[in-house]
């Protein structure tokens, strides 16, 4: 800019203070583009950011204050609705927290179908990230492919827990009811079907080139500024930094699993896009795996004051009744400790730090979001980018307000 | 439960280097607890980061022990380390009357926002912050929702008149 | 709308009623909402009108419109936390008449889970609803059934209603949750008539066509 008002004798001073004047945009909490309810607030110059300073809290629910006065296990359903997108990985986030506590084994099926479900969740939030951050890109027929694939997903969490998006299916101890009849057989028939997607999806967002040139060398972040700003999952791992907290601290029989970490080292939104989309390849390998794996068995721990006994069992013995009845009525008693418990999300590491009392309901329960840290490097990528880049960066950090705002 | 051996190491360096900023040491459940005194946490963070190899914060969280309590409020700091894959928790304890403690952001930029949200929530001041605004809340708000002396349904229902 | 209303109240009364059912049905056909999506029960819109198993298109929702200046409905789907309530209500004042609410998911109707200091315990105490959907999130078929009454509900409506009064006139007049209703016009005799039926003291929602074939 300076370099054509330099050749305008006479002009320079004037104009460059009015080019020097900030354009203040805020990029408000309704907005088509900002993947829920997210002010920022731009200071541009033309059209170049110069300070982009997020503001949050409008969809702040004070769930953390609500865990507080829930016993545990009614706390189960309140974590669906955090990450809603992922809201299988919230559950077992929680389950295991209090698991730890308790000190209690999870049998080894209920392990599996837990990997099971959460790699499922995983391709399902992945699908809600690439439809959206296509349609915000310009290119608007993936979000019919990306939901097509989700819809068949969520009729197999319907069909184990109930719910398609809020399904609460993980409990203390182990699950909430076994997986149907013909269940294996449908997930492996969605497993061949989204195997077959995926090759759609290179075809239309991979290979195209206006994709690579919006989305290559945008919103660079170097690895040490990555790991500085506390960046998690797959926008740590576009920063070429190989950290899965399914390798480091492995949880559920992770450890037995054969996949890979897709890592690349460019560190803008096409080395995130180029990992996410990695994923979904590595997370269909871990479900073919557990299903190989699922043998009959029992999915509830053997802690009978912590775990829900089966109906049947309850209907004809009495000390399952009585079991039962003080379990719902006045929860169980988790003994003074507090624990910090990480699982690598689709997002990010989402981790949960549980403090008990000794009584029925937690002293505090706090999560630490991926998208929350996530959201808070946007100003260190974005400064300097162009406005229609920031609406790209955006869609490449994957954010969830919900999780943000809690 | 997992070994803590690696970890011990860990605060027998820190007890080494300088003894005040270590009060106490709780293991348990796998994960061990550093209870490190508000005036030296700085130091300590940065010892860490620099010396010991935890270069990522996970988590910054504050937490309310009650009205009757002293101290009342605790803060933890998760620490990560993306080279020897150890975690780590610091614990400091702050009393209701001087709930003031020094900021970490010169260590890592990440504790920006953890800190803020801490402030929002429990109102525990962090020294020499940038910016230490509320977060998640409304700018308006009265009070510090998280308190256990702060009723779970506020204090008056939301109309638009 | 003024001068047609004013215009509409002279002509006789079957000329009127043709007419309203000309505007009423060019109105329900192509209702375009407004994006306001905000928590979980965003997602599950999407579904509907994104997904091609439950398409909101063939009903006439054939785009949703970022601006509110272009749009007829709002459809608040998710929890209203107190710092997002005066953006709704600013959103809804921008949108221009003739408009719909519609509450989707327990936390936009009553504040759902959420009985807390942080959310508005139901959207109608800040902008008044014409459906209500339960649900946590409510599957994509109640969106689609809620669509469908809320264009039975329009295909009642008159064209003498004033729906243009000014501001201060009609946050003051419209109770939220119930419709504002012109005297002497056809939409008043007929609440007239569900009152004396149902004996009920107010009237809240105009009840639906299948509605009214309960045998109850």
């Amino acid at each position: 800019m300076s370099t054509v008002l330099d050749k305008l004798p006479g002009t320079v001073d004037v104009l460059d203070q009015s080019l020097e004047s900030e354009m203040t945009l805020s990029m408000g909490p309704q907005h088509p583009s900002t993947h829920g309810v997210l002010r920022l607030d731009l200071r541009l110059d033309g059209e170049l950011v110069v300070r982009a300073i997020p503001d949050i809290g409008y969809l702040h629910t004070g769930m953390e204050k609500l865990f507080e006065y829930k016993k545990y296990q009614q706390g189960i359903v309140i974590t669906d609705r955090m990450d809603y997108l992922n809201p299988l990985g919230n559950n077992l986030v929680y389950v295991m927290a209090a698991e730890k506590l308790l000190q209690i084994e999870i049998p080894e099926r209920a392990q599996i179908i837990r990997v099971l479900f959460c790699e499922l969740q995983r391709i399902a939030s992945h699908m809600v990230w690439l439809g959206t951050h296509a349609l915000d890109l310009g290119a608007m027929s993936m979000i019919f492919y990306c939901f097509r694939q989700r819809e068949k997903i969520m009729n197999l969490i319907e069909a184990a827990s109930g719910g398609r998006m809020t399904p609460s299916y993980f409990r203390i101890g182990g699950l909430m009811m076994d997986l149907p009849a013909g269940f294996e057989r449908r997930c492996k028939q969605f497993l061949d079907d989204f195997t077959e997607a995926l090759d759609t999806f290179d075809t239309l967002v991979t290979g195209n080139t206006i994709w690579q040139s919006r989305t290559k060398g945008v919103g660079i972040i170097s690895a040490e500024d990555a790991i500085d700003w506390g960046l998690t999952g797959p926008c740590l791992r576009g920063s070429g930094v190989n950290i899965d907290v399914r390798r480091t601290n492995p949880y559920c029989g992770y450890e037995t699993y054969d996949f890979e970490v897709p890592v690349e080292t460019d560190g803008d939104v096409w080395s995130r896009f180029k990992v996410r989309m990695r994923e979904l390849v590595e997370s269909q390998k871990i479900c073919r795996q557990a299903l190989e794996r699922l043998t009959p068995g029992p999915i509830k721990a053997d802690a009978p004051k912590v775990v829900l006994p089966d109906r049947d069992d309850m209907r004809k013995h009495m000390d399952s009744l009585i079991h039962h009845f003080l379990i719902v009525a006045e929860g169980f008693n988790i003994p003074e400790g507090e624990v910090y418990m990480p699982i690598e999300a689709s997002k990010g590491e989402l981790g949960v730090y549980m403090k008990s009392n000794g009584t029925s309901k937690p002293d505090r329960v706090h999560f630490r979001g991926p998208s929350f840290i996530n959201l808070s490097a946007l100003p260190a990528m974005s400064e300097g980018e162009m406005i229609a880049d920031v609406v790209a960066i955006i869609g490449s950090l994957d954010i969830v307000l919900g999780e943000i705002d809690r | 439960m997992a070994n803590t051996d690696a970890l011990l190491e860990f605060v027998e360096k820190l007890k080494s280097e300088n003894a005040s900023w270590v009060t106490d040491v709780k293991d348990a459940l796998g994960e061990v607890t550093v209870i490190v005194p508000g005036e030296s946490i700085n130091a300590v963070c940065e010892y860490l980061k620099t010396a010991q190899g935890f270069d990522l914060l996970a988590d910054i969280c504050g937490a309310d022990r009650g009205p009757e309590e002293d101290p009342r409020f605790e803060v933890n700091y998760h620490l990560f380390s993306t080279k020897h894959f150890n975690r780590l928790r610091l614990k400091v304890l702050l009393s209701e009357d001087k709930p003031n403690v020094r900021t970490v952001t010169n260590v890592w930029n990440t504790a920006n926002w953890h800190e803020r949200e801490t402030y929002d929530l429990f109102g525990v001041i962090f020294d020499g912050h940038p910016d230490l605004r509320r977060i998640l809340l409304p700018s308006d708000f009265d009070g510090h929702a998280l308190r256990k002396d702060y009723p779970l349904r506020g204090y008056e229902p939301y109309s638009m008149n | 709308m003024g001068l047609e209303n004013t215009l509409f109240e002279s002509l006789p009364d079957i000329v009127t009623v043709n007419l309203d059912a000309l505007i009423n049905w060019s109105r329900k056909s192509s209702l375009w909402p407004a994006t306001f999506g905000l928590a979980c029960c965003a997602i599950e819109m999407m579904n509907t009108a994104a997904s091609s198993r439950n398409d909101l298109a063939r009903f006439g929702a054939e785009t949703f419109r970022a601006s509110p200046r272009q749009s007829d409905v709002m459809i608040v789907s998710g929890r209203v936390s107190r710092k997002m309530a005066p953006v709704l209500r600013r959103v809804y004042d921008q949108m221009p008449e003739p408009k719909w609410v519609i509450s989707m998911g327990a936390c936009a109707t009553s504040g759902g889970v959420f009985d807390n200091y942080a959310i508005v315990q139901g959207v109608d105490k800040i902008v008044p609803v014409d459906i209500y959907i339960p649900g946590c999130p409510p599957r994509p078929e109640m969106l689609v059934h809620a669509i469908m009454m809320l264009q039975d509900k329009i295909m009642k409506e008159s064209v003498k209603d004033r729906r243009d009064t000014f501001e201060p006139e009609s946050r003051v007049s419209m109770v939220p949750g119930t419709l504002p209703v012109t005297e002497g016009t056809a939409l008043e005799k007929e609440t007239e008539i569900e009152v004396s039926q149902n004996q009920v003291s107010r009237p809240y929602t105009i009840p639906s066509r299948h509605e009214r074939r309960k045998s109850s």
